[in-house]
């Protein structure tokens, strides 16, 4: 296979991946941020605590996170059609795409919620604030850094995911490698077309990194992803930071 | 200005009941400064949290400038109109300083007169004079992150004063900071007490933020109030454990029912006279000086020592009756237990 011939086939594989990652990502952000939210907010002790609304919600997250995707997108094909008119191509894989993510977004973005410091939303209350201002004020704000972090996982996920969603006929640059390096012996291509993903997902990473970085203030806050940063750079939060931001 | 009737709070958890109020009556006068000690677990920070409803109390009342919040709607998590309207009015300071880390020091200032809906223009003009209030003009555009304990807790009271509160609450403003920085946002305290006329309840830990600033002090034990009242009148009792501890003489050493010892309280002009030369002289008995201490108190010059008399208690009834002659308050310690008796 010469270069002209994969380069042929590897950029609208790459569109359709960046197509179907995008409008998943996109409606992963819209619908998992705020079911994140209320796992927080209804929980025991929450502002909007509803132990009902509470139950159910998890209960269905945890389902939806626990469903194989391959399982996952053949069981919402219905549902696919219905949104999209078609069962087949990018647009129709994002649909799985999303309903497999936002569970997993709404997981992570409950967790950086939960870590902002109950003492603010303490004294929020103290100064008079209602549970909406609370949660743009205070619990969004302060969340921020690690929901971008979190943002940035899960992006990186659906293109993990993606793959699969090409053996369903959804294109995409992880069926080309499956076609063409599993199925048809082209190793070379193969591992071209894995390369390319690895710069994908670094780039995306780097960005994300980058902005969680921005966002956290003078590098009072720490990533997840902080551990495998300080292998490379220079953490910019000494002891004492810390310390003092206790 | 703050008043507490039967104040009750009942956690359960478990199964387990732990009643961490106990039929609380507090009144906190307008323009004073409260201090509420006690050990830990007292019920200090429950007693604080129940005057602005961050907790509900089980049952009583409570009522902040004329007030009844108890009476306004809302449940634990989520507070009714009026309670909020309430809370606008009411300022409260932290231990732990509580600042949004995504914000500025001037924009953490601004954030209660976001909550009251105040225009941008008039935050920045009322947020700028706050923090000049509390001398940390220079600091508006710093991050929290980039403070020290002390300055974080200026911009806490300056945030805290945002809404023009005519009551202050301080939980523990001043545990997390060092001796020196406590002492400097105990005078910042104490001036905004006297410039705006803030009435200021404090809890504390510490005898000597009593000591220093308040007028008035509650001692708690087990979700009671066990004392209460102006210093002033509590140094006058006898039997008061918060003027026992804000005067640590120690234990004293002697058990011997043929020795008498006293402690001599004395206010204001008292300490002038000569009182130990006069009653050596006037009786002819030699006295024995145990230890004395001299403070400040609530403003006034307050001393206490405790001499020794020779001869049992029966036997010094005139001594000690001359001494209360002069307006000194004398106590007679019990030698079996080394409390007042
Ligand atoms: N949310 C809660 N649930 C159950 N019990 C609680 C809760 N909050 C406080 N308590 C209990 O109530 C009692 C009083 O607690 P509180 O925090 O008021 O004490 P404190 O006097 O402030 O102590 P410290 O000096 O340590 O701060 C304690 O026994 C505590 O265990
Ligand atoms: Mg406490």
């Amino acid at each position: 296979m010469t270069w002209d011939q994969m380069q042929e086939l590897m950029w609208p594989a790459t569109w359709e991946t960046l197509g179907m990652v995008g409008i998943a990502g996109l409606a992963t952000l819209l619908v998992g941020l705020p079911v994140g939210l209320l796992l927080v907010l209804t929980d025991k002790g929450g502002l909007l605590q509803n132990l009902p609304v509470s139950r159910v919600l998890g209960a269905v997250v945890n389902v939806g996170r626990s469903i194989p995707f391959v399982i996952l997108i053949v069981a919402v094909i219905p549902f696919t059609k219905l949104v999209m008119g078609t069962s087949l191509g990018w647009q129709a894989a994002s649909v799985p795409l999303a309903i497999g993510a936002i569970p997993f977004f709404a997981r992570l973005v409950e967790t950086s919620v939960r870590e902002v410091d109950g003492g603010l939303v303490e004294a929020l209350k103290s100064m008079g604030a209602g549970t909406g201002t609370i949660v743009r004020k205070t619990l969004l704000p302060e969340a921020l850094p690690s929901l971008v972090a979190s943002a940035t996982t899960t992006v990186i996920a659906l293109i993990g995911y993606s793959a699969m969603a090409g053996t369903v006929g959804g294109g995409g640059l992880g069926s080309l490698a499956i076609t063409y390096g599993y199925l048809r012996f082209e190793t070379a291509f193969m591992w071209v077309i894995v390369a390319e993903i690895v710069v994908i997902v670094t780039a995306i990473q780097l960005l994300g990194d980058f902005a969680a970085r921005r966002l956290s203030h003078r590098g009072d806050y720490r990533s997840p992803l902080s551990f495998f940063r300080s292998a490379t750079a220079k953490p910019d939060a000494t002891e004492e930071d810390l310390l003092s931001s206790r | 200005m703050i008043t507490t009737k039967g104040l009750t709070k009942v956690y359960r958890s478990q199964g387990r009941e732990v009643r961490a109020l106990d039929d609380v009556d507090l009144h906190v006068r307008q323009g004073e400064v409260f201090g509420v000690v006690g050990t830990s677990g007292a019920g200090k920070s429950t007693l604080i949290r129940c005057v602005n409803l961050l907790e509900r109390p089980t049952s009583g009342t409570v009522t902040v400038d004329g007030v009844e919040l108890t009476a306004l709607s809302g449940s634990e998590q989520r507070a009714g109109r009026d309670l909020r309207a309430a809370r606008q009015r009411i300022g409260m300071v932290f231990q732990h300083f509580n600042l949004l880390s995504s914000r500025t020091v001037q924009q953490n200032v601004e954030l209660p007169l976001e909550i009251t809906g105040l225009d941008r223009r008039e935050r920045r003009r009322k947020a700028a004079e706050l923090l000049d209030l509390v001398g940390l003009a220079d600091k508006a555009r710093s991050h929290p992150s980039q403070l020290s304990g002390g300055q974080k807790q200026r911009v806490g009271i300056a945030r805290a004063l945002a809404g023009d509160p005519k009551v202050l609450l301080s939980d523990e403003a001043t545990s997390a900071l060092d001796p020196e920085t406590t002492r400097s946002i105990l005078e910042l305290l104490r001036e905004l007490n006297q410039q705006l006329g803030l009435t200021v309840l404090l809890i504390t830990h510490e005898m000597d933020v009593i000591k220093s600033v308040c007028d008035s002090a509650a001692l708690m034990r087990g979700g009671k109030v066990v004392e209460s009242g102006q210093l002033t009148d509590l140094l006058s009792d006898g039997h008061s454990r918060i003027a026992r501890d804000l005067f640590p003489l120690g234990d004293f050493g002697t058990r011997d029912p043929e020795r008498t010892v006293l402690e001599i309280t004395f206010q204001g002009d008292a300490p002038a006279q000569p009182f130990v030369s006069q009653l050596a002289r006037t009786y002819q008995i030699d006295i024995n000086i145990l230890g004395a201490a001299v403070e400040t108190i609530a403003g006034r010059l307050v001393g206490r020592m405790r001499v020794e008399l020779p001869g049992s208690h029966t036997d010094n009834v005139v001594p000690i009756g001359y001494l209360r002659q002069q307006g000194l308050q004398v106590d007679v310690l019990d030698p079996s237990n080394g409390a007042a008796a």
